[in-house]
């Protein structure tokens, strides 16, 4: 069914605008998606996308401005109304039920009656039309939990698709994905495209915007600030337009001049609490004045292995040296006597685990190192002002915005949050540093500082671990790269050597021979 | 992404404005209630408020609940503050009173010098140590502390009652209680003050609000106090800076459980100069509610226990002032002022909130 270009947009929106209390997310936005085609929004954190993306899926109600859905106005009041009117959204954190099947997940909501049967066996047939329709192939009686992230992906469009979805909106929908799954899922957008489906995809990342829409707005501060063909433009006139300047060029590297090995690992194992184990039998030797770049799948091992290596975990068998000396085994083995001893570590999960979310940022920037004299005043008790001043301190040195100690972490934006942390760390002036996606959920402007700031660490000479899921980050970063598969490094390659499609077969668990052989995708 | 932030309220509207209309829209429903009930709610009320503050006498009596309200109220802040929701305050207090009276009773020969500090120490130290069990169980066997410590209270009134009866009953007395203890024992009263003899409140007043005092340096102004803190914000902040969780619950539980001692100083040392059974009187229960209200702060926890040490003594007062009013208003109060303070705390928020915001601007 191709509309003919006379149709209506399939959703306009006209003058919205939307505040959280002192935030203008939304200011009067404008955006008219014609039907049939894919229209990406890009947009910084923070930019208001998600907001403007929930709006249209009824999650939070507009204060003004009005919504048309094929050319008729609608009021969409929750997500019941925007399936009725076939809007459906694939949210960035699946909104599966990891213990029941495909099938079950699909019909969660479309049970079509009061007798479950009936419906199901209609559903299965429409499983089996779509997959042959759209590529969308997934065994309806799998269970979620033992699905990989791609074909779970599949199964949310498909729960979208079986309930009359004729706009589905994806956000950010390729965070979690390899390369080729994400190949994979454009192709699922053309023929859903070709059907004469809409789509519209949030996203980051220009690079799949350039790849797969026809047309994309960009919105920087709550407002649309450009719409443009995508045939007509380019990625850097997009990101220019999403930060609102020039985008600085790469930070330049210089040869890595490796030291001496600063952090050594022999035959690490890591088990979970299941017993389960995660990271099983990893050598590393991280020298000082290099990157050394883990790449890997959401799951894989890393963050275990990132963990044990900062002392958060213990692991169940092998060895770690740091600096030359053996800290495992031995009794002392802890994060604090980690730190102690000159090693440094941003967590993958700042909200988790590297921040205190009431506290002030103050209070956040001596996490970990609040034992120091340098913090303390009469009597040895804590000092507020000289924790006040170091976090100011820390926050204007390290352009964390806004500088005020005194505000609570949480409220602080991602990247700040990220930057307060690693300023925090390095501060302390490590041997080695360990840093957990250093540029997760932070804006284009923030991973441009937050890169120049490791890349300083490493000309100092500082010993410095990246782990991170994004390709382009560990491209820009280090110097060697171990690729982890299930719990054990499935290749190292040196900066030089590495391609994205080389990573990204690897990162799916197919092998270094087959790798190298194999064609490089686009 | 974009959330929707926090609506923050001043410092004031928060600490102090909040708690007060929470407590007269609990007033207020008593009042409607008695009106209902065909009773005359100015009448309870006026005796309730004159009962507790209205002379020296009920000052002072109002001062000597509070105090064990405040002790157990900073036992159970402190854990609070650590992640840890201790409900066994009572039995602690219980533990810690069989050391109190052990040490008294032993110690008689010693002067008032040397047996009181014993004798506090050795309550502290029970109650710590009855504490600490379940922390470790909870640190090292993730046997869950409320459930733990909820059990310890069963255990403690029964040893009490074993030991008050079988062992350390006085000879020849009829009633489970043990012989007074030396007058070396005695903790002064506060007559100095001004406070009529015939008002318990003792030296175990001041010793309160220094504890309270101790207890605000300790958490908010050490570095032990701030690792406190972030293990009770957070298990895995804790990890990530490598803060021992283990020993850091065994440790906090000791403190919570040394605190709550304070209520068997209270009562042994200061008023009853025996050991008797029952004499924690719920105190330890009553100090969630405390803790509760005063937010987990020892100003706040203070504050509190002022206010439900002079519901105690108001509502003793109103039974005999008033004596066609059913003495369980009081505890209707006390319910009231608990569950809109705590349970219902944020209830009146938004309103005023948006009342804030309209004179604002």
């Amino acid at each position: 069914m191709i509309l003919p270009p006379e149709a209506p947009p399939a959703i306009e929106l006209r003058g919205i605008d939307k505040r959280f209390g002192a935030v203008h997310a939304c200011r009067t936005v404008d955006l008219r998606v014609e039907a049939g085609t894919i229209h990406g929004i890009v947009g910084e954190n923070g930019a208001g996308k998600s907001t403007l993306m929930a709006i249209m899926h009824g999650f939070y109600q507009a204060d003004a401005g009005e919504i048309l859905v094929r050319g008729q106005p609608a009021a969409i009041r929750g997500s019941r109304d925007a399936i009725r009117l076939g809007i459906d959204m694939v949210h960035q954190h699946f909104m599966l039920v990891e213990r029941l099947t495909v099938l079950e997940n699909v019909l969660l909501g479309a049970e079509g009656g009061a007798r479950l049967a009936p419906g199901a066996a209609r559903a299965r047939a429409e499983l089996a039309r779509l997959g042959d329709a759209y590529g969308l192939r997934v065994d309806p009686q799998a269970r979620i939990e033992d699905l990989s992230v791609g074909a779970q992906q599949r199964v949310e469009i498909l729960k979208a698709l079986h309930r009359g979805a004729q706009i589905l909106i994806l956000d950010e929908p390729t965070g979690v994905l390899t390369p080729q799954e994400a190949d994979d899922l454009f192709r699922v957008l053309r023929a859903l495209r070709t059907q004469g489906c809409t789509v519209l995809l949030i996203t980051h990342k220009l690079r799949e915007i350039m790849a797969v829409t026809d047309r994309v707005s960009v919105m920087r501060a709550g407002q649309m600030v450009a719409h443009r063909d995508t045939a007509a433009t380019s990625a850097a006139e997009l990101g220019e337009l999403m930060i609102g300047r020039r985008l600085l060029p790469p930070p330049p590297r210089s040869a890595p001049q490796p030291g001496p090995a600063l952090l050594e690992a022999r035959g690490l194992v890591v088990r979970d609490a299941a017993g389960v184990e995660r990271v099983r039998g990893i050598d590393l030797a991280l020298r000082g004045g290099e990157v050394l770049g883990i790449i890997g799948l959401a799951g894989n091992g890393q963050g275990e292995l990132l963990e044990t290596l900062a002392g958060m975990r213990a692991p169940d068998a092998g060895e770690i040296r740091l600096r030359g000396r053996a800290v495992f085994p031995g009794r002392d083995f802890n994060a604090a006597a980690l730190r102690r001893l000159g090693l440094g570590h941003v967590p993958e999960d700042r909200l988790r685990s590297g921040l205190l979310s009431r506290a002030s940022a103050a209070d956040t920037a001596i996490l970990g190192y609040q034992g120091d004299p340098a913090y303390r005043g009469r009597l040895g008790l804590l000092s507020p002002g000289r924790i006040a001043g170091h976090g100011a301190r820390l926050m204007r040195g390290h352009d964390v915005r806004p500088p005020d100690p005194t505000l609570r972490a949480g409220l602080l934006s991602g990247g700040n949050q990220q930057k307060l942390i690693l300023a925090r760390e390095i501060e302390r002036d490590p041997s080695v540093l360990l840093v957990g996606q250093p540029t997760r959920g932070v804006d284009i402007g923030g991973i441009d500082a937050i890169h120049r700031r490791l890349l300083a660490c490493r000309a100092a000479g500082k010993a410095v671990l990246v782990v991170s899921v994004e390709l382009d980050e560990i491209l820009a970063l280090a110097d060697r790269i171990l690729v982890m598969f299930d719990g054990r490094v499935v290749g190292e390659l040196p900066a030089a050597e590495a391609t994205e499609g080389r990573l990204g077969l690897l990162m799916a668990g197919i092998g270094p021979e087959r790798a190298s052989a194999a064609p490089v995708p686009a | 992404m974009s959330g929707a932030p926090a609506a923050a309220l001043p410092h004031w509207v928060d600490l102090a404005l909040l708690p007060l209309l929470n407590l007269l829209l609990a007033l207020a429903i008593t009042a409607g209630l008695m009106l209902l009930t065909g009773n005359d709610p100015v009448v309870a009320l006026t005796a309730l408020a004159m009962g507790s503050l209205g002379s020296a006498d009920a000052v002072g009596y109002t001062l000597y609940y509070a105090t064990d309200m405040a002790f157990a109220g900073l036992a159970v802040a402190v854990a609070f503050q650590g992640g840890l929701f201790n409900i066994g305050a009572e039995g602690q207090a219980v533990l810690a009173g069989i050391g109190v009276a052990l040490a008294a009773l032993h110690g008689e020969a010693l002067p008032a010098a040397l047996l009181l500090p014993l004798a506090v120490l050795a309550g502290a130290a029970c109650g710590a140590a009855y504490a600490a069990v379940p922390g470790w169980l909870q640190a090292r066997r993730g046997s869950h502390i409320v459930i733990t410590t909820i059990m310890f209270n069963f255990l403690a009134a029964s040893l009490l009652v074993y030991l008050v009866v079988n062992v350390l009953i006085a000879p020849g007395s009829m009633s489970p209680e043990t012989r007074r203890f030396a007058a070396a024992a005695d903790l002064p009263s506060l007559s100095a003050l001004g406070f009529p003899s015939s008002a318990p409140v003792n030296l175990a007043l001041p010793l309160a609000l220094l504890a309270a005092g101790a207890v605000w340096l300790l958490v908010w102004r050490t570095p032990w106090g701030y690792a406190l803190r972030v293990a009770g914000e957070s298990a895995e902040v804790a990890r990530y800076a490598g803060i021992d969780q283990a020993r850091m619950t065994v440790l906090v539980m000791a403190l919570s459980g040394a605190l709550a001692s304070g209520v068997a100083v209270n009562e042994l040392l200061g008023a009853q100069h025996r050991l008797l059974l029952g004499f924690t009187g719920g105190y330890g229960f009553t100090g969630i509610a405390v803790a509760l209200m005063g937010r987990n702060h020892p100003a706040g926890v203070l504050l509190a226990a002022l206010l439900f040490g002079a519901l105690t003594q108001g509502g003793a007062e109103l039974a005999f002032e008033a004596p066609d009013v059913p003495t369980e208003i009081v505890v209707l109060i006390q319910g009231l002022v608990i569950l809109l303070t705590g349970a219902l705390g944020n209830m009146l928020r938004p309103a005023l909130l948006r009342a804030l915001r309209r004179r604002g601007g």
